[in-house]
């Protein structure tokens, strides 16, 4: 089996790339070159190209680098920085995966003659009569199959993710600390790769779009405040709102943002929860479902109950069993079996229904 | 991994292997005659007088006076220090066309000089090379070949040009590329500085030439001991120039009777691959072209994805120029040059050199075929 492993000189990666070459693969790595700009964090830096190297390298395994810049730019930053201006809270880790792991990085492995591309992602892919079905990772704390939903049954049959089949974290250490892999303490990057860490987000965006202030309004409708840039304002944000504190322990929330009409609207947390919410862009593992499902909202949160209607196309209603936080818009939603292991689809979640 | 007998090398304009007469000529110098050359005893002397004579055998190549030859780290470090260097001395704005190699352009935009356009075959355009100079210019370096697609720049016009719209202009040329197939003596009489790498032509790498005319000031990047004659300070690497004045030597006497041999592997290349892989557009016309270099535009494929398969099958090949971080970067000669993104995602260098024979392009062209095919075929399975 000719593998491609995709290494971004972290742990897990380069744990994966070792399990692989244990298993007697044909096993090559690649590191994506995917953003020319400023960085200092994040998956795409020389110094990182230079770590996945030199583990490639410790492996006897070749390693190569592709330019995915262009596609990269196209398909996930400018997204990203349009998402923000029409006031929602974009996840572009996933579009990324979405578009460039496995898409752009998959099909180039495919043309090259490869039979799998794996990553270093906490998930399992299993094949049962025939259909693919796609897991939480083997140690639930570590579970990443949030940010890997999009695989379907076609994509599926070409992917390896040989680190969501161990248990715990020791085991990954384990693994990186008998070769000696010299990533075994390098942390796992959490950050946005194409937003520096000085500055953030904010001096990002203020190179590519203009900032406008808004309106900060309570559920009522009267104005409360104002806010210098909407569109770094997200739903279920609480501070930085510049409001005076109405009142011991009356926190509010923002509730919705619509640069549209500049305006932000705040409530209590009560204020927050909703009963309901819409799913667009859903892309389904193995078909649409509808009926009880578990949803995760972010990469990291606990699943909660709800019952999903595909409503046509490619958008979904939920509806909670008991009430939740509002999810920002732009952010995924992904849909779970009620084991609570078997990824069933996902999408992002679309402007509150009122 | 070492080179094998089956590895079919065509990326002699990224390094040439080191020629043996270079090799045998810096062990000396890297075991018993491994003197400082600044030094005050006898030891010394015999380094001392190897460095020097290293310099007359190169002197007399370019065909310029011994002390206007300054040895360097490399091709880079030459550019940098003749652009940066007489800019700083001289006061004035830089110019350089915009297909030049990092090197250059990268020197000139630190220093906020003007990028002039090029011709398509990557060639600085005479007429806007014209209304970039002035009485203000302080520099202007104009590349003899581009290291890319291997377009040759005829300097004399270019000379008279600076001359005539900017008499207070120092100009360079890198010849980084041009010293395996271009008499570079021809070159000298037009510029007032040049630049060579050793391992272009046989020598070592990190050595370089910085071949300055008597009477151009050139502040030096490198301060220290004073060596080069404070225009160049750090002890000398020894060996390494006696190796490359053995190496530059030898390809001035080998490099008419291989230019015709290489010319006629190139074409052979060239030929083989239109032919065989239908589709491609040759990047430069052959005339306007340094020998050993072939350069196409492949409908279809991406070049790296080209360069994987052709790797696979122990072809060694080039796109445009390696980023630091090993990746291909888009080409901004080829942009300048004016071809459309489509067919620059599909662009290959190969080039040939002193090794390469018949044998090799033959391979090469197999293999290229196979892999354009292979790559086209599967590709068309997704759309």
């Amino acid at each position: 089996m000719k593998v491609l492993v995709a290494m971004s000189g972290g742990v897990d990666s380069s744990v994966a790339a070792t399990l692989l070459r244990r298993e007697g693969d044909h096993v090559t790595g690649v590191t994506m070159r995917l953003w020319g700009g400023e960085s200092d964090t994040g998956c795409c830096s020389v110094s990182d190209v230079d770590d996945a190297r030199r583990v490639a390298q410790q492996l006897d395994i070749d390693h190569l680098v592709f330019n995915f810049g262009d596609d990269f730019e196209q398909h996930v930053v400018s997204p990203y920085v349009d998402a923000h201006r029409g006031g929602s809270t974009p996840n572009p880790c996933i579009e990324c995966n979405r578009r460039l792991k496995f898409d752009r990085l998959a099909e180039r492995a495919r043309v090259l003659g490869f039979d799998a591309l794996a990553t270093g992602h906490h998930a399992r892919v299993r094949n049962a009569d025939g259909r693919w079905t796609l897991r939480r990772g083997a140690d639930r704390a570590k579970d990443q199959s949030y940010v890997v939903h999009m695989l379907d049954q076609r994509a599926l049959p070409r992917i390896r993710f040989p680190v969501g089949e161990l248990r715990d974290k020791a085991e990954v250490r384990r693994v990186a600390a008998e070769l000696g892999l010299r990533t075994a303490t390098k942390p796992d990057s959490q950050d946005v790769c194409f937003i520096p860490t000085h500055g953030g987000r904010a001096s990002f965006l203020s190179r590519r779009i203009p900032f406008h202030p808004a309106t900060v309004i309570d559920t009522a409708g009267s104005t409360v405040g104002t806010v210098p840039i909407v569109e770094l304002v997200t739903v279920g944000q609480r501070r930085g709102l510049g409001l005076a504190t109405a009142g011991a322990g009356r926190k509010r929330y923002v509730v919705e943002v619509d640069p549209a009409t500049a305006t932000v609207m705040v409530g209590s947390d009560a204020d927050l929860l909703v009963g309901r919410a819409v799913v667009g862009g859903v892309t389904w593992v193995d078909g649409p479902v509808d009926g009880p499902v578990l949803v995760q909202c972010s990469a990291h949160g606990a699943a909660h109950a709800a019952r999903a209607t595909h409503a046509g196309g490619d958008r979904v209603d939920i509806e909670w069993d008991e009430p939740q936080r509002r999810v920002a818009p732009g952010q995924s939603l992904v849909f779970y079996d009620t084991d609570d292991d078997r990824v069933l689809g996902g999408g992002i979640a679309q402007r509150s229904p009122t | 991994m070492s080179v094998s007998e089956r590895l079919v090398y065509l990326d002699h304009a990224a390094t040439t292997p080191m020629r043996a007469s270079a090799v045998e000529a810096m062990l000396p110098f890297l075991t018993d005659r491994f003197a400082n050359p600044s030094g005050a005893h006898r030891f010394a002397r015999d380094a001392r007088r190897a460095v020097d004579e290293a310099r007359d055998r190169v002197a007399v190549v370019i065909g310029c006076q011994p002390g206007e030859v300054v040895f360097t780290s490399g091709g880079t470090e030459s550019d940098n220090t003749t652009i940066v260097g007489a800019a700083t001395t001289r006061g004035g704005r830089v110019v350089c066309p915009a297909t030049e190699h990092h090197a250059v352009l990268h020197s000139v935009e630190r220093l906020g000089g003007t990028v002039v356009d090029v011709d398509a075959a990557g060639r600085v355009d005479l007429d806007r090379l014209a209304t970039a100079l002035d009485d203000d210019v302080a520099v202007v370096s104009v590349m003899a070949v581009n290291n890319e697609v291997g377009s040759v720049t005829e300097l004399g016009p270019v000379s008279e040009l600076v001359r005539e719209r900017a008499p207070r202009a120092v100009l360079h040329t890198d010849a980084v590329q041009a010293a395996s197939w271009v008499d570079v003596r021809e070159l000298w009489p037009h510029v007032d500085a040049m630049a060579l790498s050793a391992h272009k032509f046989g020598g070592p790498k990190g050595v370089g030439i910085m071949a300055v005319r008597a009477g151009v000031d050139v502040r030096p990047l490198i301060v220290g001991g004073g060596q080069e004659r404070d225009r160049r300070s750090g002890t000398h690497n020894v060996a390494g120039i006696v190796a490359t004045a053995v190496a530059l030597d030898d390809t001035d006497a080998e490099r008419d009777a291989e230019r015709d041999r290489v010319a006629a592997l190139r074409d052979r290349l060239v030929d083989g691959i239109v032919h065989g892989a239908g589709d491609v557009r040759e990047t430069v016309d052959r005339s306007d072209k340094v020998a050993a270099s072939a350069h196409v535009l492949i409908g279809g494929v991406e070049s790296e994805a080209l360069l994987y398969l052709l790797d696979e099958a122990d072809v060694c090949a080039s796109a445009a120029s390696a980023c630091a971080s090993g990746a291909m970067e888009p080409s901004h000669v080829l942009a300048a040059m004016g071809v459309e993104r489509s067919w620059a995602m599909g662009a290959l260098r190969l080039t040939l050199g002193r090794t390469t024979v018949e044998a090799d392009v033959d391979r090469a062209v197999d293999v290229l075929v196979d892999a354009v095919s292979t790559l086209r075929r599967r590709t068309k399975v997704s759309l």
